[in-house]
């Protein structure tokens, strides 16, 4: 009896002991890469070959997290920031992601760039069920949460920019005569088809011609004056930004004037306007999500002296017009809100459900009014964009925010 | 001969090795297989597919070997057969599920036959000249790989992923292991082949060209025939390793393929000792693990690190890893004498 009594005490004990272990690690759960003290992120980027001007987000964020850590880090943990270059090469890009999640075991890989090398590490990041958060390509694929729930994009696809820009010219001019040029390739075919379903019915009575041209043409000026044979009254341009340059270059000696709509790839100034002209490319539309580093408008945004702090503090002699700076930081701010959602259950899968949890969340970059919103089959962040029209020497942004929310395929 | 023709046959590159010294001795072959062999049951899953990586590249580097080191010729244009051979194995693969291992041999012939056609034209060309041919070759495989009318096939810019196959039989090992077995056996069984290629009637003639064209056609060989088979032989070694490339990697794309793979090859052919072949494995290291190292020393400079390096390199060793076996076989021997 007496024994009975005390085995149950002990049964007792040692039930309420677990119980309360049991609470005690559903306070705090790590998966590999996460522990009281860090958080290891990896993340790979062209540093060298022919994307290498890209490399600069990759230092803009090692520096943001840099500064993270000097404010004490999120939730009490430092990020440790492994970044290794990947050359633009998919088998280099394999190499360095297994490298990143098999020997430095990383909690998850951040903003890898460029659509080849995402698309080689995609699979295996999957199997492994490690999350591929934010990645740097504007491909449409990238939001599917089905068939691949680790790969989440960022950044607005090409598809829903070019369904704004439907959207805006049904809305604007809902007769007008559109031409379409673009790039042969899956860039420029994700904005055909963005536009195409974004003009929905009207798309085969509006869209007048589709002119496509080769990467390796080395001019395009035959196509120009091919379309304006079909005398359509706007050209929409789904170039890179070298052929954007001819393109608006070419319709002013041509001295023809419809309305011109060009990628947000191949809207800077520095690379493609200038060259163009600024006075064929005055009155030239584009659309934009984040805010111009060399703006002088914004010198008063607070989230931009938030930036510019950063960049003096951290990143003293970085260029302000590089619109990759403005990237890198807003990428990163991202990446610390989903980690601080995930308080102290920093696992893989935890991290990719608060990633795809984040409501009305505004980075510093973003221009007024564009908010990323995921959610669990909503694998798009940035989703809205603004319409901004040439004038002078900088893009003025005006309109509503419009978004073009494109359905995983 | 002209004068430039002169001085590219004597750079130091193309030196008559003697075919004895193209190889190690059986003892020193025996002590390194057991070494890749015994490794993989040590280390990491990427650790192994590191090591995968080395033999392939080896691989390749070796067909360069043969090309260069054996009969003398110059070739940027690796990187082109290789990526044919990776697309065959991942169109076979994926478009028409053939197993992995019977794409191979494919890659093999298609690459032979690629390899053989552009040894006709790259015939009248010689040393700086042929350099030049074969650097077309490889500017232009990445934009024809991206044509519209094999897109269906090739999957444009997008790529083709691959599936990696499992270990065979209910072997318990996993993807990477198994794989790293397989193309040791591959690469093992080219090695063989190549050492005894190089031993044959063939691989003489191919030294007789390499060491004097006019002579070797005074002695009855015939330069054209031999000229072409070295670029077939050599084309169709690249294309192995190519879908090996496919393989471990799991995906084709055209930027896999640039010219950058074809002057790394070039190097690591240059590394690990022209006519050496036990030198390509150690050059293959070298484009595979220095890159790593000088980016571990700095990143933004990673570029000029390496240049470094491999100046270093080349300055100190202008031979090769060949020239440090040398030196290490004559210090065993004074040892022994001691």
């Amino acid at each position: 009896m007496f024994l009975a009594r005390i085995l149950r005490t002990t049964a007792l004990v040692t039930a309420v002991a677990t119980l309360t272990s049991g609470a005690a690690l559903a306070q705090k759960t790590y998966d590999t890469g996460a522990t009281d003290t860090e958080i290891k992120i990896g993340n790979i980027m062209p540093y060298s070959g022919p994307a290498s001007a890209y490399g600069i987000i990759g230092k803009t964020e090692e520096a943001y997290f840099k500064m993270i850590n000097d404010k004490g880090g999120i939730n009490g943990r430092k990020v440790n920031f492994v970044s290794y270059d990947d050359g633009y090469s998919p088998p280099k890009a394999v190499e360095q992601v297994r490298k990143l999640v098999e020997s430095d075991e990383v909690l998850a890989v951040f903003n890898p760039l460029g659509t080849p090398s995402n698309s080689a590490i995609q699979k295996y990041l999957n199997a492994k069920k490690i999350p591929q958060l934010f990645v740097a390509t504007g491909a449409t694929k990238w939001n599917d949460a089905k068939n691949f729930p680790w790969t989440m994009g960022w950044q607005p696809s090409y598809q829903s920019e070019a369904q704004i820009y439907a959207k805006w010219l049904l809305k604007e001019k809902p007769d007008a005569k559109v031409a379409i040029l673009y790039q042969n390739d899956d860039f420029g075919k994700d904005y055909l088809k963005g536009t195409k379903d974004g003009f929905g019915a009207k798309a085969s009575s509006m869209i007048v011609m589709e002119e496509s041209y080769e990467v390796s043409e080395p001019s395009i000026d035959g196509h120009i004056v091919k379309i304006k044979a079909a005398n359509p009254d706007v050209l929409l341009i789904y170039t890179t930004p070298k052929f954007g340059a001819q393109t608006i270059k070419k319709t002013a000696e041509l001295s023809w004037k419809p309305l011109q709509i060009i990628t947000n790839v191949s809207a800077s100034v520095g690379s493609v306007m200038k060259p163009a002209g600024l006075e064929a490319s005055q009155g030239v539309l584009s659309a934009a999500y984040a805010k111009d580093g060399a703006d002088p408008r914004w010198n008063d945004d607070p989230g931009m002296k938030k930036w510019a702090e950063f960049l003096d503090k951290y990143m003293p002699g970085a260029d302000k017009t590089d619109s990759s700076v403005v990237y890198g930081y807003g990428a990163a701010q991202t990446l610390a809100k989903a980690l601080e959602q995930c308080g102290d259950n920093l696992t893989r899968a935890n991290l990719m459900k608060q990633a795809a949890s984040l409501k009305d969340f505004t980075p510093d970059t973003l221009l007024p009014g564009i908010k990323i919103n995921t959610g669990p089959s909503d694998f798009a962040p940035i989703s809205q964009l603004q319409m901004q029209r040439f004038k002078g020497e900088k893009w003025e942004q005006f309109g509503e925010i419009l978004s073009g929310d494109v359905a995983p395929e | 001969m002209s004068a430039v023709e002169e001085v590219v046959t004597e750079a130091a590159a193309v030196e008559a090795v003697p075919k004895r010294a193209m190889t190690l001795g059986t003892g020193t072959s025996l002590l390194v297989l057991a070494a890749l062999i015994i490794m993989p049951i040590f280390v990491k899953n990427f650790i192994i597919f590191q090591m995968t990586m080395l033999l392939i590249y080896g691989l390749a580097v070796l067909a360069l070997n043969i090309l260069t080191g054996g009969s003398g010729q110059f070739s940027l244009g690796q990187s082109a057969f290789y990526a044919v051979g990776a697309y065959t194995t991942a169109v076979l693969m994926e478009h028409f599920d053939v197993n992995y291992a019977l794409t191979l041999p494919i890659a093999g012939v298609v690459c032979f036959g690629f390899g053989f056609l552009f040894g006709q034209p790259a015939l009248r060309l010689s040393g700086v000249y042929l350099a030049l041919a074969t650097f077309a070759l490889a500017t232009a495989m990445p934009q024809l790989l991206k044509l519209n009318f094999l897109e269906h096939w090739t999957g444009g810019v997008q790529g083709l992923v691959v599936t990696k196959p499992d270990a065979p039989f209910g072997l318990k090992m996993s993807q990477d292991m198994w794989l790293y077995y397989f193309s040791l056996v591959v690469v093992i069984g080219i090695y063989i082949l190549a050492v005894n290629l190089l031993r044959s009637r063939s691989g003489r003639a191919f030294m007789a060209i390499r060491d004097n064209e006019i002579a070797a056609s005074a002695m009855g060989v015939d330069v054209a025939l031999y000229k072409t088979l070295a670029f077939g032989v050599s084309a169709a070694i690249t294309g192995i390793a190519g879908s090996l490339g496919a393989i471990a990697v799991q995906f084709v794309a055209p930027d896999s393929y640039t010219i950058t793979l074809a002057v790394s090859l070039f190097l690591g052919m240059v590394v690990g000792g022209v006519g050496w072949l036990p030198g390509s494995i150690v050059g293959a290291a070298f484009i595979i693990f220095v890159p790593n190292i000088a980016e571990g020393i700095s990143k933004g400079l990673s570029g000029a690190v390496f240049g470094v390096l491999l100046f270093l390199v080349i300055y100190l060793v202008p031979h090769g890893a060949r020239q440090v076996a040398i030196l290490g076989q004559q210090l065993a021997g004074k040892l022994r004498k001691n």
